[in-house]
């Protein structure tokens, strides 16, 4: 189905949460290298969009192709070559943060040494060993981001990267995640101007459904703006 | 496969000795449980198919409070997501899981056992412990292999509480059945007696029913 030069393909893509339809007919194809930025209110999809593509749920409805691979059917081809950042940071509370990237780089057969180089790349390198739970919420985020590229993933599936982040800890994370990470990326932003700043193509999404989609560098906030009225 | 097995058994141990959520509570338990029948039955000594009932019941029992938490932290802070992310063979969580419920109820019986020796058993623990431990062995694996998968099971529910005892306390029925009737013989008045074979062999059988559907069943436990 997929042309082998696109990260990500979905043709009539849905998703359902019993009888109530969270992503329908989704169509679009993501060339590898590029970024897609996602915005939509809340409950408009995004989020189920990222899991889907993340392996993490199944597409209900037409086809889903993620690094030339077909989900969910081929999910386990792809898995480790995905970085998922989800609203969760998928890290144990009880333990510290190195010993949470240890685990990782251990489940994603990466040697211990990247755990030292991706805390320092997020300066979490001083309160590695704190237990997540001592955390604040912009350090569990730092820590949650050394997750997501620890084990050097060819395509990022970012909801809402910045959130909880201070502005010097977000330039701070830009070479792991943002467009110099060199990664596929789709990201899910609620801030037009920032969001389509570093985008390629631009996806509006609301009940559910495709509003919008286009060229980041035709979309104008205001058209973002209307998604949420 | 083993990697990974080793490096969520590192992560489930760890993550016990840091909340001491399960065993501590298992243990206490066990004891107060044994308390409670030296004075509920009002006897000093317990011989025979009462001692290998007591035993047996309020071991499962504790084990049950195991079984409840074995993915709740999994559950309630991503690990499961941050499993299902890693390009690993799914099985590898069900093999760590019941490797460390068994742990778990080892690590108890070192002290549930003693106590229940010291409250209530009649005949010496000493003679009876060699056969003794290979029993607790049998039975823990069964224990561990039913209850991973329950636990499991139940963890995608709302009603985790119930619904634990609910399957897991039949389906344990025969593992207890087998284990009182394999240690009643040794723990037999006037020293112990022989280990009784066949029930000890519809353990093991048992066991390995288990494990066998553990493995078939798993993977389509973790799917969403």
């Amino acid at each position: 189905m997929p042309a082998t030069d696109h990260a990500v393909v979905l043709r009539g893509a849905g998703r359902r949460y019993g009888e109530r339809a969270a992503l329908r007919d989704v169509s679009l194809e993501l060339p590898a290298g590029q970024t897609l930025v996602v915005f939509g209110p809340n409950g408009a999809g995004k989020t189920t969009l990222l899991r889907m593509l993340a392996t993490l749920l199944r597409p209900h409805a037409g086809e889903v192709c993620v690094l030339g691979r077909e989900l969910p059917d081929d999910g386990y081809a792809v898995r480790g070559r995905i970085g998922f950042l989800g609203h969760e940071p998928l890290l144990y509370r009880e333990l510290s943060g190195r010993e949470n990237l240890r685990y990782h780089a251990r489940l994603h057969r990466r040697p211990a040494a990247c755990v030292q180089a991706v805390l320092d790349a997020v300066g979490m390198s001083a309160r590695a060993d704190d237990p997540v739970a001592e955390l604040s919420r912009g350090m569990v985020q730092r820590l949650a981001i050394a997750r997501t590229v620890l084990h050097e993933p060819e395509l990022l599936l970012l909801d809402e990267p910045l959130a909880n982040l201070d502005p010097a800890a977000a330039a701070q994370v830009q070479p792991l995640i943002g467009r110099a990470s060199g990664c596929t990326r789709v990201v899910t932003s609620h801030d037009p101007a920032g969001g389509l700043e570093g985008a390629d193509l631009a996806l509006g999404l609301r009940g559910g459904r495709v509003a919008l989609l286009a060229p980041a560098s035709a979309v104008t906030t205001a058209q973002i703006a209307e998604l949420y009225a | 496969m083993r990697q990974t097995v080793a490096a969520l058994l590192a992560k489930e141990l760890a993550l016990e000795l840091r909340t001491r959520e399960a065993v501590p509570a298992m243990v206490l338990f066990s004891i107060t449980t044994y308390v409670v029948f030296h004075f509920g039955l009002d006897r000093d000594r317990v011989t025979g198919d009462l001692a290998a009932g007591v035993l047996w019941v309020t071991l499962l029992f504790a084990a049950i409070l195991g079984i409840n938490r074995l993915f709740v932290a999994d559950h309630e802070q991503g690990g499961f997501d941050g499993f299902l992310l890693a390009p690993v063979d799914r099985t590898a969580l069900l093999v760590a899981k019941v490797i460390a419920l068994f742990s778990f109820l080892c690590v108890v019986e070192v002290v549930a056992v003693p106590a229940f020796a010291i409250l209530l058993l009649g005949p010496s623990l000493t003679q009876a412990l060699p056969e003794l431990l290979l029993v607790l062995v049998a039975a823990n694996a069964g224990i561990a292999v039913v209850g991973t998968l329950v636990a499991a099971l139940a963890i995608q529910t709302r009603a985790r509480d119930l619904i634990v005892p609910l399957l897991a306390l039949p389906l344990l029925v025969p593992v207890i059945l087998a284990a009182a009737q394999v240690t009643t013989p040794l723990f037999a008045e006037g020293g112990a007696g022989a280990l009784g074979g066949d029930w000890l062999a519809v353990l093991a059988l048992y066991d390995l029913l288990f494990a066998l559907i553990a493995y078939a069943v798993f993977d389509f436990l973790l799917e969403d």
